[in-house]
């Protein structure tokens, strides 16, 4: 072996150690929440990197109480009317903003991105009485309306970058053809925008499904909760327990369906996510 | 089938005035070209008939109908894009249906339009195939499929040829003149080609800065241009222009002083003009001939193209720099460096005032 397939060689090894050091510090907390929450209560604290023993306890645990069910059922409907909204409202006001020309439209764009830079916290009073205010304290609506504000400014922003690519040929055929602008969003641009709008979709979802203070605040009771508070209010058998198994088991049960949806579409989300940045 | 009237059209963006008092008949079944630079207004034109731009000022009528305010579905054209725009994600069928089923036919209907369309183009192996999956001269004749399924009055094409390579332009544009004779419909068609344009009008329309320059058939452009901008327009390779000074003439005919080509007897009518006006001497390539250098008719061969059929020869005068190009039969003695004497063909000659309006033939041929 002569120096030049040595150096190729040390080169390859450090490549892929690299590799696994990322590997390690993304994996290993997931990792050990499953594991945890696989462990009978018992084992909890004795520090094991592999499982021994397999014990479905904790799932059972959370799975026959009522409130985290409903919990999951909240977060689904929250989640999925959130995405439902911001695509809707995202897909006509990007064709808005991107294809009719209209005096104040860059300031519109501005003030969409200058909302979505204000932190939480700061409209959370505010927001607070506007929910009271339109009667939907303690419901699932006033969530989605509350997500559905922080969620916009994003996709309307991927969205008209999106649009604003597709050729502008392509709508004066359609308008040749007879087609209304809404026949020509609906039949001719929604097909071709499904990677910009799986992206923007799935992020809406994540942002809504993770989403813990506006949940905590804008919800009193267990039956309107969605399931990140759902996580943080399980309590053990006295106040000095804190139960990680169910804790983790919980986790691990809503943090499975993202993984498994990022992993199809991930291919779309890179695509979607650059398609605004270089020229196809 | 209709024939289409713009009556002193108009069109301003803004403060800018881009098409100026258009006036233009083009007849039921007609071919029409614009042609023009780039800039001069042809595609926008063409937009104002298919109403994807709106009319500013003038009257535009379709058949007997004032069309101005209807939009393009109401108007009854097809237009052929130059990027061809196909919906990439359907069919060529589900293309060519698109706007048949959004006039809400029914299916049959639409069936048996797309097919006739498809058997007329030869796109009955394609329909099934998705834009993508077809050559550039394909998703050509898909475009025009579209435009035409839905049987407009008139078809109108935006350059529609410039995305094809040279070879595939002749033939397609070979098609799409075998087309207009066999459907005999009324078509606009704009290019920046003058090549296209003679090739494939019954009337050209040349524009220039918004306004209409001449509009005729080709053999109108290329022998009688009215003004010295159609004239170095249309034609290729483009017409010599020399200056020349006015020495006399009449309702006749006239002479006229040309450097290096001493006094020529010309058979234009310049009684409008003064002694010692200064013209503009436009010859064709074709209408110049060569022969040994004698006295102060001496020009100098600067560059020989040989064409196969034809050769071009490029020369300069003694004095100044208009370069002049002669054409002729190949093959051809003539060499680089060679000094040779011009004779001008003066029958067809064009003598252009001050304005660049052309002057007439005088009616009364002159005695060359």
């Amino acid at each position: 072996m002569n120096q030049y397939q040595l150096t190729k060689l040390a080169k390859r090894v450090g490549f892929y150690a690299l590799i696994a050091v990322v590997m390690v510090y993304a994996i290993f907390p997931f990792y050990y929440a499953v594991i945890t929450s696989l462990k009978p209560s018992s084992d909890l604290f004795r520090v094991d990197f592999w499982l021994s023993t397999v014990d479905f306890g904790n799932y059972v645990q959370i799975f026959t109480q009522k409130s985290f069910v409903r919990a999951i059922l909240n977060s689904i409907i929250v989640s999925l009317s959130v995405v439902f909204i911001a695509l809707l409202l995202g897909i006509t006001a990007s064709y808005a903003l991107g294809r009719v020309r209209f005096r104040g439209r860059t300031t519109v764009m501005l003030v969409i991105l200058g909302v979505s830079m204000f932190p939480q916290v700061a409209v959370l009073s505010g927001l607070f009485e506007v929910i009271r205010g339109l009667g939907l304290y303690n419901n699932p609506a006033g969530l989605i309306l509350s997500y559905t504000i922080f969620t916009l400014p994003f996709t309307v922003w991927v969205l008209t970058t999106f649009m604003k690519q597709l050729p502008m040929e392509l709508e004066e055929a359609a308008i040749m053809d007879g087609a209304t602008p809404w026949v020509t969003i609906t039949k001719v641009f929604l097909p071709l925008m499904w990677p910009a709008m799986a992206t923007t979709g799935l992020l809406a979802f994540i942002a809504a499904w993770n989403e813990f203070l506006f949940a905590l605040t804008f919800t009193l009771t267990d039956d309107q909760r969605t399931v990140p508070v759902a996580i943080a209010l399980i309590s053990g058998g006295s106040q000095h327990e804190l139960p990680w198994g169910p804790i983790m088991a919980a986790s691990v049960t809503v943090t499975v369906p993202l993984v498994i949806l990022v992993m199809i579409f991930q291919r779309r989300i890179v695509s979607g996510l650059t398609a605004g940045a270089v020229k196809g | 089938m209709a024939s289409v009237t713009l009556e002193k059209l108009n069109k301003t963006f803004g403060s800018t005035h881009i098409i100026k008092d258009v006036d233009l008949r083009v007849g039921n079944g007609e071919f029409v070209v614009f042609v023009g630079p780039s800039g001069c207004g042809k595609s926008t034109l063409l937009r104002l008939i298919a109403g994807l731009e709106s009319i500013s000022d003038g009257e535009l009528r379709i058949a007997d109908d004032v069309v101005n305010d209807l939009p393009p579905r109401e108007r009854g054209v097809g237009m052929v894009f130059q990027s061809y725009a196909l919906y990439p994600h359907m069919t060529v069928y589900e293309n060519m249906a698109f706007g048949l089923k959004l006039a809400k036919m029914a299916n049959e209907t639409v069936d048996e339009r797309v097919m006739a369309t498809a058997r007329i183009l030869q796109l009955e192996e394609l329909l099934h195939r998705k834009p993508k999956e077809l050559s550039g001269g394909q998703r050509q004749r898909v475009a025009m499929g579209r435009a035409m399924a839905r049987e407009p009055r008139i078809l109108l094409f935006d350059e529609p040829l410039s995305n094809l390579d040279a070879s595939l332009r002749v033939q397609m544009r070979n098609e799409i003149a075998r087309l207009h004779h066999r459907l005999g419909s009324t078509m606009i068609y704009v290019t920046h080609d003058q090549v296209e344009a003679m090739t494939l009008a019954d009337k050209i329309v040349v524009l220039r800065d918004g306004r209409i320059e001449q509009v005729g058939s080709p053999q109108t452009l290329y022998q009688q241009p009215a003004t010295r901008f159609v004239a170095g327009f249309i034609g290729s390779p483009t017409m010599n222009f020399m200056p020349a000074e006015l020495l006399g003439g009449n309702e006749e005919g006239c002479r006229v002083q040309a450097p290096g080509l001493g006094e020529l007897s010309l058979p234009q009518d310049a009684s409008g003009q003064g002694p010692g006006a200064e013209l503009s001497l436009g010859v064709r390539p074709e209408h110049l001939r060569l022969a040994e250098a004698e006295g102060d008719n001496r020009f100098e061969i600067v560059n020989v193209e040989y064409l196969g059929n034809e050769v071009y020869v490029y020369l300069e005068p003694r004095e100044g720099d208009t370069l002049l190009i002669h054409r002729s039969e190949a093959p051809s003695d003539w060499q680089v460096g060679q000094d040779v004497a011009l004779r001008v063909d003066v029958e067809h000659t064009h003598l252009f005032d001050a304005s660049d309006r052309a002057l007439a033939i005088a009616t009364q041929r002159h005695a060359a």
